[in-house]
Formats: structure tokens, sequence, C-alpha cells
């Protein structure tokens, strides 16, 4: 590539751009008080908010990959009319407000909702204000970013490797598990990240559908929030490690497969 | 066209985008067919055809008298269970897998257990001189070894039928002919019906017993490699294997060209016949020849391409001819472009033969 200086204008509006990401990034790591972290990070609340998080964003994950995937691959492969306003419809999460998303799950599944009534009436079955309420949520705003990517490697594999496989006497199964998802690997694996990144900072839809009950809803966002009254020093420390779970998953998908710079 | 003793035998007619497929193919026991065209003639989509890859509008595909598909009955047997392997253009070989899972993958995916399909891929492995890569990955591979990957890969699953689509086209010259000695041999040695697509004359007369031309999707010519080279029925494999065809009405002693120019032709009797003279047959003079050829007239040279160490020079006249001449000959000629001169041929010279 050639080597070019950067005009001066757009060297002042590039640094100030890159400064306003940097400079807050740089408060919460001098503002937060170290000597308390060990303390913080092992009382019982932060430890129950981190493990909640981890095993709502993991688990959201999990259904988004087992459901999310069989969703791409009829984006990717077959043609059925609606097919462009339900890829839409499904896909409206990534820009919706969360809280928005919230409600809309309250209605969809709440107690007196569409089916939450019949889950209610029928099995029993309440989802809002629980832990598997939490995943509901996160799974709604995250799973978009999964199906996106896991259709755009689907779109651009060479299907002929498939054709290969069936001449070799694969059936349709044998070629998806051993051809198509191995050769779809790096957007498989980019889309699970980007989908988990986004279940672990999700807030507005969790709070709205399943509240904020400590050890049972609060996940590390909303613990944050609330520290922040209380506990002003609490919630930095708290916000530090998320910010290094994020920066440790984007390092790591930087270096495999996101971008090659 | 009926084949003693047929096994494969298909009739074929789908569209595909621009491509209108349209033909009937039988390849025998024991023979191995080359499908010749120039690109787009659909020979590779009737390979897919065949393997099941593409659906069929109309037609049939049956082995050994079993029907693997007939829109008249409705019937399609899917690929994996057609038995037909397929070693594609570009070989296609899994990257994600190493040189012996992509051998080992038909059998694997037939069931047999990982210990049992990996020992028989080292066999075949064994069998194209690769052994010693069987860890490596297909990108690691030259091009001639992938082939041979390719190769191992498609007989390992043990078809009935293989189709090769192209197996030389992607190597480099130098390795082309190694690779297709070996290819011969391994041919010879598989027991099933064996088809191949090339656009090489050259690589379809060293490894087939007969060749079906095909342009724009449908038949044009099959016989053995000597047939076609000897009698071209299109302007297409004479331009491949080099002769200037002419087609016209045989009139007792001459060819008359739809344009109404005649050539004199030994053979000519009557009726539609193609007329067919090597440029080896084919003599040029700065100044009018006198002398026995039937055939004589002016012309102007267009274009000279060198063919190892002969020329051959295109000449606009009565009806366009290809002379070949030695680069000497070409220089004492002073034949530049648009250069006047005189050619001549023998009436005897002709090919004659019904179109």
């Amino acid at each position: 590539m050639r080597r070019e200086r950067a005009p001066l204008w757009i060297a002042v509006l590039a640094t100030i751009g890159a400064a306003f990401f940097i400079l807050p990034l740089v408060g919460l790591v001098v503002r937060t008080p170290w000597g308390d972290a060990l303390g913080s990070l092992t009382s019982p609340d932060t430890l129950n908010a981190l493990k909640l998080s981890l095993i709502a964003s993991l688990s959201s994950t999990a259904v988004a990959l087992v459901l999310g995937v069989p969703l791409a691959w009829v984006y990717a492969r077959v043609e059925f009319p609606g097919r462009a306003v339900l890829r839409a419809l499904t896909t409206l999460p990534m820009v919706l407000p969360p809280v928005v998303g919230g409600i809309a799950l309250l209605l969809a599944f709440g107690r007196r909702g569409l089916l939450g009534s019949l889950l209610d009436s029928a099995f029993g079955i309440t989802l809002p204000f629980t832990s598997a309420g939490v995943v509901f949520a996160e799974t709604f705003v995250a799973m978009p970013f999964l199906v996106l990517t896991v259709e755009a490697g689907l779109r651009s594999m060479d299907r002929r490797y498939e054709d290969a496989a069936r001449t070799l006497g694969a059936h349709r199964w044998t070629v998806f598990t051993r051809v198509t998802l191995p050769m779809i690997g790096p957007s498989l694996a980019a889309g699970a990240v980007l989908c988990w990144a986004r279940a672990l900072g999700e807030f507005g839809a969790t709070i709205t559908f399943a509240g904020n009950f400590p050890g049972v809803t609060q996940t590390m966002p909303l613990a944050v929030y609330l520290l922040l009254e209380t506990n002003p020093e609490g919630s930095f420390i708290l916000s530090v490690i998320l910010l290094l779970v994020s920066l440790v998953v984007l390092v790591g998908l930087r270096r495999r497969w996101l971008w090659s710079v | 066209m009926a084949v003693v003793g047929v096994t494969l035998d298909a009739a074929v007619r789908l569209s595909l985008g621009a491509l209108e497929l349209d033909i009937s193919l039988g390849v025998g026991d024991g023979e191995v067919v080359a499908l010749l065209g120039p690109n787009g003639a659909g020979k590779t989509t009737l390979l897919r055809a065949l393997a099941g890859l593409v659906p069929i509008e109309t037609g049939h595909v049956r082995l050994d008298g079993e029907v693997l598909e007939d829109t008249t009955t409705g019937r399609y047997v899917p690929p994996e269970k057609r038995s037909i392997g397929f070693v594609f253009q570009d070989y296609l070989l899994f990257p994600h897998l190493n040189v012996l899972e992509n051998v080992a993958f038909g059998l694997r995916s037939r069931g047999s257990a990982r210990a049992e399909a990996e020992r028989a891929a080292l066999r075949w492995l064994a069998r194209v001189e690769l052994a010693e890569r069987a860890r490596s990955k297909p990108s690691e591979l030259s091009g001639g070894e992938r082939q041979r990957v390719a190769l191992a890969r498609a007989l390992a699953a043990d078809p009935r039928v293989l189709l090769l689509d192209e197996p030389l086209s992607a190597l480099d010259a130098t390795t082309r002919a190694s690779v297709r000695r070996d290819l011969k041999s391994h041919l010879s040695s598989f027991r099933g019906v064996r088809l191949m697509v090339t656009h090489d004359p050259l690589e379809a007369a060293i490894l087939a017993d007969r060749l079906v031309v095909m342009e724009n999707g449908k038949h044009v010519q099959t016989g053995t490699p000597v047939e076609v080279t000897e009698r071209p029925r299109s302007r297409y494999v004479a331009d491949l294997v080099g002769v200037n065809l002419l087609r016209g009405e045989a009139d007792h002693g001459s060819v008359r060209t739809p344009d109404g120019m005649t050539v004199a032709a030994a053979g000519a009797v009557s009726g539609e016949v193609f007329a067919v003279i090597h440029p080896r047959a084919v003599s040029l003079y700065r100044s009018r020849p006198d002398g026995s050829p039937r055939n004589t007239w002016r012309g102007r040279a267009n274009g000279v391409e060198l063919y190892g160490d002969r020329a051959r020079v295109r000449i606009e006249g009565r009806v366009p001819i290809i002379a070949e001449v030695t680069p000497a000959a070409l220089a004492d000629l002073k034949l530049g472009e648009g250069a006047e001169v005189w050619l001549s041929f023998k009436a005897t010279d002709v090919g004659v033969y019904p179109a």
C-alpha cells in the first residue's frame, strides 16, 4: 500500500474521533479504586451477577446456534415467497431499541401475552422475571448477529464442495456436518462470538422482560447500573471486568476471523 | 447412436441460462469416451446431469439397465446413491480435511469405520504414489498431486461410473504430460464406465477410445479419434485438428460451396458433402504456377502462425484456405500481411465424404 501523510484537517478530526473512544476508557481505568478491587469482586452480589451473566449469555449463544444456523441456512438456500420480509423481521432486533424488544417479549411471552398465557394456564410456566427470561431477552437481541454472519458465510461458500461430497455418497446430513459446517467455520465462530458479546452486554430488553432481581435476573450490566447509585467504586470495578472481557473477545476475533490488519 | 453392450445410456434435455442441452449418449463397457467441444457447449452440465447434480427436464439416465432418472416416471435417484464418481475440473478437495481424510471421505460417508476407511484410503494413495503426503492439507500440494488425490478420492468410493471434467486443464504444460500418462494407466485399470470432458483434441486422442463432439448443447459427431480428426464434421473440430473444411454440393469431380465457388475434388460425385484439405497439401507461389493441380487461384495472405517448425498462412481468396509451409519458404516468399500469393492443391488431395 502507498504510504500517505494525512492532510492537517483530516489528522485533527481523526485525532478527536480516536480520543472520543480512548478518554472514557482511560477514565475508567484511572478512576477505578484498584485497592478495593478484590473485595468488590468477591462480594456475593458481584459473583452472582457475574455467574448469571456468563451462564445466560452462553446459554443464549447456544440457543442462537441451534435455532439460528438452520434459519441462516433457509435464508441462504431456500427460495420462498416472503423470504425478504421474514428476513427483515427477524433481523429487526439489531436496530430496535432493546426496551421495545423487552416490551414486545412481555406481550408475547408474558403472563398475559399471546403465547405466555397459554404457557401459564397449560403448563404453569412463566418466563418473565426468571433466569430463563434473561436467556429469552438476550437471545432475542443477539441472535440476529449470528444469523446474518452465518448466512453471509453460507452464501459465499462454493456449493460445488457439497456436490463433490454427494457424489462420494454422503447424505445431506453428512454433507451438512462434515462439509458445510467446517467450511463456514470462520463465519460460524465470528457469528457466535458477536452474538455472545451482544448477549453479555444486553441491558434494556433484560430489565424490561426479566426485571432486576439479584441472583435471579440481575446480570452484570444491571448490577453495574444499580451500583452506580449506591457504590460507584464498585460499579467501576465491574465495568473494568466487562471491559476486559470485551477486549479479549475483540483481540481474539481480530486475530482469527474478522479483520486482517 | 446404438453401441453394443451399452452400460450407461442417457438422453438429456434441459435448459440452463443460455444453454439448451439436448443430447443422447451411450458409453459402453470397457471404452473410454471423451466429450469434446468448445466452452459453453454444455459438456460440464451434461456430466452434472448424469451425476444427478442438475435436474433433467426431459429424458433418462440408465446404468446397467437400472433407471437412475426418468422424467416419464418421475424417478430420480439422488447423487449420493448413484455410485457415480466425479473428478471436478478444479478438483474440489475439501480444504479442511487432510489428503487421507479426503480420500477416505467416500467410505466414511457410507458408514465404514474410520480405521478401515483410512486403511483403504492409504492403499489408494499408494496407487497414485502419494502415500507420504497423507497428512498434508490439499493447499500444500502441487496441481498434479491434487489431480491424483481427486482421482484417488473418486475411485476409493468404488463407483460404477467415473466422470472426469477436464482433468488436466488446471495443470501447467510441464506436468500435464506426466499426469496424462498416469491418468491413462488409472483409467485403463478402472472397471466401469469412463466418460471425460475435454477441449484438448490431443488429450482426447491419447486418453479416449471414442470421441463425442458437441456444440451448443447438441451432438455433432461421434467416432474414434482417427475418424473424427480425419473426417471432421464441424468447423470447430476442423479448427482444432488444423485442417481446411468446406461444405457444399458435390458434382462429378467438384464441390460447389454455398457462395457459388467451386473446388476440384477427385472423389466428389453427388449430394451434400464435406471436403477436407490438409494445409500440408497446399503449395504457395509468388507467380501463377503452371502444372497439373486442378485448384489454383490467387489470394491474399492474412495472418501467419507458427506451429513448432512449421508456419501456417491463412489465404483469403476464392475460398479461405490455410497453407502450411516451412519458415524458410515463408521467408523466400516474402509473405507479409496482405501480400498477394498464388496457391494450388491437387484434386486428389481433397478428401470428400457425405455430410
